[in-house]
């Protein structure tokens, strides 16, 4: 598996997938209008302030949208398929992609797990419960 | 005025030894002469991007191609919107006295050009590279997410979208420049293979080889008297994940642009041309836009209004479900149906009396909008 510090040229980006590798997953709180928002981007795009703090989201949240994808995009992800690619609510008010158990349907309660998937470890949604 | 005096088109489907050039040249040179114009003639070039033939300069290659020396050219990327998008910033310097003539053309060897994967993989890339596309992500998917949404939001069934398809294949039974022609039935489309779901194979247009162009003058040169009559644009988000209101994905917010600057409304609509990437794409679309009520795209389908004979016909060249989907051309097509429709050139299935056109392109996942009334005068 390659080192999540080396899956993007983006240093905020780095930063979220090697929080993601040690189970933290971050997100953008405003530090002026106090808004929250993902994806971090080193600016605040309610007020367009430059002063924004990454925070570390409890992980619980609620699945808004979720597909179960037979068709990966490459050979080397064929082993994961089918796989489920949820949009997740989180409670801190921000919503995220990530994965998710494939059984799980719009509405139901969440909670954050890390689990490999090609070339890094991803958040993935389980059950609450 | 800005008229589209001329189109023209290659077939669809897999065209083995085309190139994106060979396709461009072919489609532009059919509009051209179905404009009645020489390569001379035209002071204007607009063009996309070939995912098969990355260029920083596209629109100069295909002028040069074909001998023409314009004032004015470049290309323009806005995706699935970039067809609708030309033939607006066409009409654009038309109006403002800038060109007399523009060709917007859009071509791609997007299916024999490069693997399935490779397809798969780029087209992906409208996803966000750190916080989608790592997750696996595919069109099929992030369209994945909009179907579960949507049809959990306003009580869309799998049947409802798949009557979708089988209207936009039973049209391109009737045009012999069609992708794929071979009828099918909601159950196929229900029992297809699943790709990302609720959407299945049969909820997604095929990768296509093509090529297609217009011609928009100031003047009418050629019999057709169409005319661009108003435009829009919206553009809320890039990404699915920063959608915010998906009751409102732009989609209405542009057409209502579009009927504005034409002085027009929904009902004065008699032809559809809408963009139909997957199922659901159209589904939204329409109603978003609000040809129909909510969740009532299926049993509009249904009950024959999407026919050729219809109250709404709608995509009557099979759309990119069925004509095909070559990319920047995929969405053009449209356009160019639309074009034929209102010259009453559609031959086979052609739609009585169809005076006002309404066009819709989709860039992304719901995220460019462009819309366009164009008006038979």
């Amino acid at each position: 598996m390659t080192e999540a510090t080396n899956v993007s040229a983006d240093p905020i980006a780095r930063d979220w997938w090697a929080g993601i590798a040690e189970g933290r997953i971050g997100y953008e709180a405003c530090t002026d209008c106090g808004a929250a928002q993902f994806y971090p981007r080193g600016h605040c795009t309610a007020c367009g302030s430059a002063k924004v703090a990454m925070r570390t989201a409890a992980g619980t949240g609620t699945i808004f949208s979720i597909t179960v994808v037979h068709r990966p995009p490459s050979a080397a992800l064929q082993p994961f398929a089918p796989y489920a690619i949820a949009l997740v609510d989180l409670d801190e008010g921000v919503r995220m992609m990530a994965h998710a158990d494939p059984s799980l349907a719009i509405g139901a309660r969440v909670r954050a797990t890390v689990a490999p998937f090609g070339d890094r470890a991803v958040p993935r949604f389980v059950a609450a419960a | 005025m800005a008229f589209i005096s001329g189109v023209g088109n290659t077939r669809y489907g897999k065209i083995d030894g085309s190139t994106t050039m060979s396709l461009a040249a072919a489609a532009a040179q059919a509009a051209m002469a179905d404009a009645g114009l020489k390569p001379q003639d035209i002071d204007g070039l607009l063009t996309g991007y070939a995912t098969t033939m990355p260029h920083i300069m596209l629109a100069t290659v295909i002028a040069e191609r074909l001998g023409v020396q314009p004032a004015y050219a470049h290309a323009l990327q806005a995706g699935g919107a970039t067809g609708v998008a030309m033939a607006m910033l066409a009409k654009i310097l038309v109006d403002g006295g800038r060109c007399r003539a523009v060709l917007i053309v859009a071509a791609e060897n997007r299916a024999s050009g490069q693997s399935r994967d490779q397809a798969i993989q780029t087209l992906a890339q409208a996803g966000h590279p750190d916080y989608e596309v790592p997750y696996g992500a595919t069109i099929p998917a992030y369209y994945g997410l909009l179907a579960a949404r949507y049809m959990h939001q306003f009580g869309v069934t799998d049947e409802d979208l798949a009557e979708l398809a089988v209207v936009m294949r039973r049209h391109a039974g009737r045009h012999p420049d069609a992708h794929l022609r071979t009828p099918i039935t909601a159950a196929e489309v229900m029992a297809s293979k699943p790709i990302a779901l609720p959407l299945r194979l049969l909820d997604c247009c095929p990768v296509s080889d093509g090529g297609i162009a217009a011609i928009i003058t100031r003047e009418p040169t050629a019999a057709a008297r169409v005319r661009i009559r108003g435009a829009g644009q919206a553009h809320l988000h890039q990404h699915i994940s920063c959608a915010r209101d998906w009751a409102a994905m732009g989609a209405k917010a542009s057409a209502d642009r579009a009927f504005a600057d034409a002085g027009m409304r929904t009902a004065d609509i008699d032809y559809l041309a809408v963009y139909d990437s997957f199922t659901i794409t159209l589904a939204m679309l329409l109603e978003e836009i609000g040809f129909v009520r909510r969740a009532g795209a299926g049993e509009a389908a249904r009950a024959g209004r999407f026919d050729v004979d219809g109250d709404l016909p709608l995509n009557t060249h099979g759309g990119l479900l069925s004509f095909g989907h070559c990319g920047v051309g995929g969405g053009l097509a449209h356009l160019v149906e639309t074009q034929r429709q209102l010259a009453g050139r559609a031959d086979g299935r052609q739609v009585k009396d169809a005076t006002v056109g309404f066009v819709h392109g989709d860039g992304g996942v719901m995220s460019s909008h462009v819309s366009m009334v164009l008006e038979r005068v």
